[in-house]
């Protein structure tokens, strides 16, 4: 089998023997935080934690769209689909658990909801029809882009968006200013950041003095990345360092920015087990109220309420797991009560989800690296 | 008790337990199995308890295998085959991991959509008699039900397969030191039929393996001296290689490791997989074959299967050990991680 550059296993041991060197030199242990996960599924997917030395810790913070999707979200989804509507979404948000129902719940119970792979095939659904067809739109603003597009390439009149697009930037405020924080750095995702540009983490290194490293996800993007960073962290010069520049430049791509703020707006709120995280939801603008399926049907989240909350997730950390200060096997829950046929919290259910990724490949992951 | 609920705290069935995955087994295991299990009875040497791909009896000097399998697939025709050549192939194949590759008869149970067309059923129908000469295996008795429109989807195909064998192969006979064989490229069943299912092109060809391997495996089992070295044998169909290996793993109380670099699949595979995020360790094969073979006869046997056609592409993929018993390691080339079991298939119904 040919390699490519990015997937070479014999680059990937050498810049895992310079990470063992600069940890060293640092005499220290060093926590580093990524923010998405796909950079989670390629280090678990590849094994690369094996190749990590012991003393550098790389947790995955909040980086799933999913898992941060707050309950009261996922309940007005399952109401507007008790109204008749057709739910269009990604296949992840089926089995999140809202204050009583999830999606699949709803399904089972007669519900329709259609599984798609982007805010398109929504639009496609919608054209084929004459019901209602709501996008339950979820994901960071790599994703809120394409829901964007869609709003304004004038859909048809029975589309229209619940949006549960979350903003990445400002969540990672809160993660650096958490008092437990033993953050020192973080690798920012490299999808993202062909969107932002490298330019938006540049305050945010100057308030908090950690730096900030894109990287891209393959396994030597990853590799040189952490690489870049433990440099950094090393040489107590914080900046943001582009090592996806074949995707990511300073200024991001303007056209798709444009289109992002032309149709949303960032407000606070609740991030599922985190905290409340100011311009951290995206909705919709005043003049797209006619897609906006919050203005278009009747939402009303005390009507769920005569029933109690499931006992179990009063018990769950995922809020903790994502905030970076502790990891899946500090839960009483994983990998007991909480697995992925029954999960507790969202981390369990999204392929994207810590607890889910850290079950899928083992839960410890101490094997080591083969000789 | 409460894990029997676990499944179905929705309280009704889910497609996941349909899915060739953990979900699956557990509620057979809890639902059939164990009362079934209860009504065994003397020679009953494999039964519905050891979940293995069929049964056995002893009957003198010989064995009995039986096994049934029920076939849906949307579409009913994809690239590489349709429902009538799986419905022979899986019942074939099912015989044949247990060493039954001469096959007595088969059964064959349609049940008919009304309004389903008849051109189809007699396609169907030809691609059953091919698959059936192909195998050596005629079709010996069968019944034909028709259900109201939209009360079933299309067609289903139940069949049901008899053989007689000297040579008794389980699941759960691997051992410290065995290689682990795949008898070729792997993932090509599952990914043809997702994108035919959903209008998905790609250049180059996804076309399905579905195949009756009895004629392969035959090869190897009438030697004798290669028939003692087979530990072992599953094919890996819903929940691909992944679950399979994790249920002779479990089964046999070993670990198994895989080297991924080692798996024969096509470029086709490998970039579908990857532009779709499938794994292609989860996805259904229906012409492969794992097999558990000493160290000492690996050579001997590759080289056999090699030989036949079905066979050309066959691998040695892993090596069992003391390691995580009952757990797939994957070395990936980079670094090594626990292979996950499939709780679903990462899509509903390919076989």
């Amino acid at each position: 089998m040919n390699d490519l550059q990015f997937r070479d296993p014999r680059q990937a041991r050498s810049m895992a023997a310079t990470l063992v060197r600069l940890v060293s030199e640092t005499g220290r242990k060093v926590a580093v935080m990524h923010v998405c996960g796909s950079h989670e599924q390629a280090i678990a997917k590849y094994g690369l934690r094996s190749l990590f030395p012991k003393t550098l810790e790389v947790i995955m913070g909040p980086g799933c769209p999913v898992c941060v999707t707050d309950l009261p979200e996922v309940d007005e989804g399952v109401l507007i689909a008790a109204q008749g509507a057709r739910i269009a979404t990604f296949g992840d948000m089926l089995k999140v658990p809202g204050s009583v129902k999830s999606l699949a719940d709803a399904q089972a119970s007669g519900a329709k909801i259609d599984i798609v792979y982007s805010p398109r095939q929504a639009v496609e659904i919608a054209r084929s029809t004459t019901e209602e067809v709501v996008l339950f739109a979820t994901g960071f603003e790599t994703t809120a882009v394409a829901t964007a597009a869609v709003i304004l390439d004038n859909p048809p009149p029975n589309f229209s968006v619940l949006s549960a697009h979350k903003y990445i930037p400002p969540v990672m405020e809160i993660v650096a200013e958490m008092p437990e924080t033993r953050i020192e750095g973080f690798l920012a995702a490299g999808h993202a950041a062909a969107i932002t540009g490298s330019a938006i983490f540049e305050p945010f290194v100057a308030r908090h003095k950690v730096p900030v490293v894109i990287a891209g996800f393959e396994p030597n993007d990853i590799m040189a990345g952490l690489v870049e960073l433990v440099e950094l962290i090393r040489a107590g010069t914080p900046r943001v360092v582009n090592m996806f520049p074949r995707c990511v430049t300073r200024d991001g791509n303007l056209r798709a920015q444009e289109q992002l703020w032309r149709v949303f707006r960032p407000i606070g709120g609740r991030w599922r087990g985190i905290a409340h995280v100011p311009n951290g939801n995206l909705r919709l603008r005043d003049e797209f109220a006619h897609v906006d399926a919050r203005r278009r049907f009747p939402i009303d989240l005390t009507s769920l309420w005569d029933y109690a909350p499931p006992a179990l997730a009063g018990q769950c950390i995922c809020g903790d797991i994502m905030s970076g200060i502790r990891n899946p096997n500090d839960c009483r829950l994983f990998n007991r009560e909480c697995v992925p046929e029954s999960p507790v919290g969202a981390c369990m259910v999204s392929n994207e989800g810590t607890c889910k990724i850290w079950h899928l490949y083992g839960g410890v992951p101490d094997l080591e690296a083969s000789a | 008790m409460t894990a029997i609920l676990l499944p179905f705290t929705s309280g009704r069935v889910t497609l996941k337990q349909g899915g060739g995955g953990r979900a699956m087994r557990t509620l057979i295991e809890k639902l059939f199995v164990r009362d079934f299990a209860a009504m065994s009875f003397d020679g009953l040497d494999v039964g519905i308890d050891a979940m293995d791909d069929g049964a056995a009896i002893r009957i003198g000097d010989d064995w009995l295998v039986i096994t049934t399998d029920s076939h849906v697939i949307h579409p009913i025709v994809f690239p590489g085959g349709d429902i009538g050549r799986l419905s022979i192939c899986g019942t074939v194949n099912d015989l044949a991991m247990m060493g039954a590759t001469r096959v007595l008869g088969l059964t064959c149970s349609v049940i008919l959509e009304e309004g389903f067309p008849l051109d189809s059923l007699e396609a169907v129908q030809r691609s059953m008699i091919a698959a059936c000469r192909e195998a050596n295996a005629p079709v010996v008795t069968g019944d034909t039900k028709v259900m109201g429109r939209g009360e079933i989807d299309g067609l289903v195909i139940n069949t049901c397969g008899i053989g007689l064998t000297r040579t008794l192969v389980r699941d759960n006979g691997l051992r410290t030191g065995d290689r682990i064989i795949v008898t070729g490229n792997i993932a090509e069943h599952g990914l043809a039929v997702m994108a035919a299912r959903h209008g998905i092109e790609f250049e180059g060809d996804l076309v399905s393996d579905v195949a009756p391997m009895n004629g392969m495996i035959d090869s190897i089992l009438s030697d004798a001296a290669l028939a003692d070295a087979v530990t072992a044998m599953k094919d890996p169909t819903r929940g691909g290689v992944a679950s399979a290996l994790h249920e002779m793993a479990a089964k046999s109380d070993v670990g198994i490791v895989l080297q991924e670099r080692s798996l024969p699949m096509t470029d086709a595979v490998r970039s579908v997989g990857e532009l779709l995020g499938i794994d292609p360790l989860h996805v259904a094969n229906e012409g492969k074959a794992l097999l558990g073979v000493r160290a000492d006869a690996v050579d001997q046997i590759l080289a056999g299967l090699r030989e036949h056609p079905l066979g050309r592409n066959a691998a040695v993929i892993g090596t069992c050990g003391a390691e995580r018993r009952g757990s797939i390691i994957l070395d990936t080339g980079f670094g090594r991680r626990l292979l996950a079991e499939p709780d679903g298939e990462p899509l509903p119904r390919i076989c």
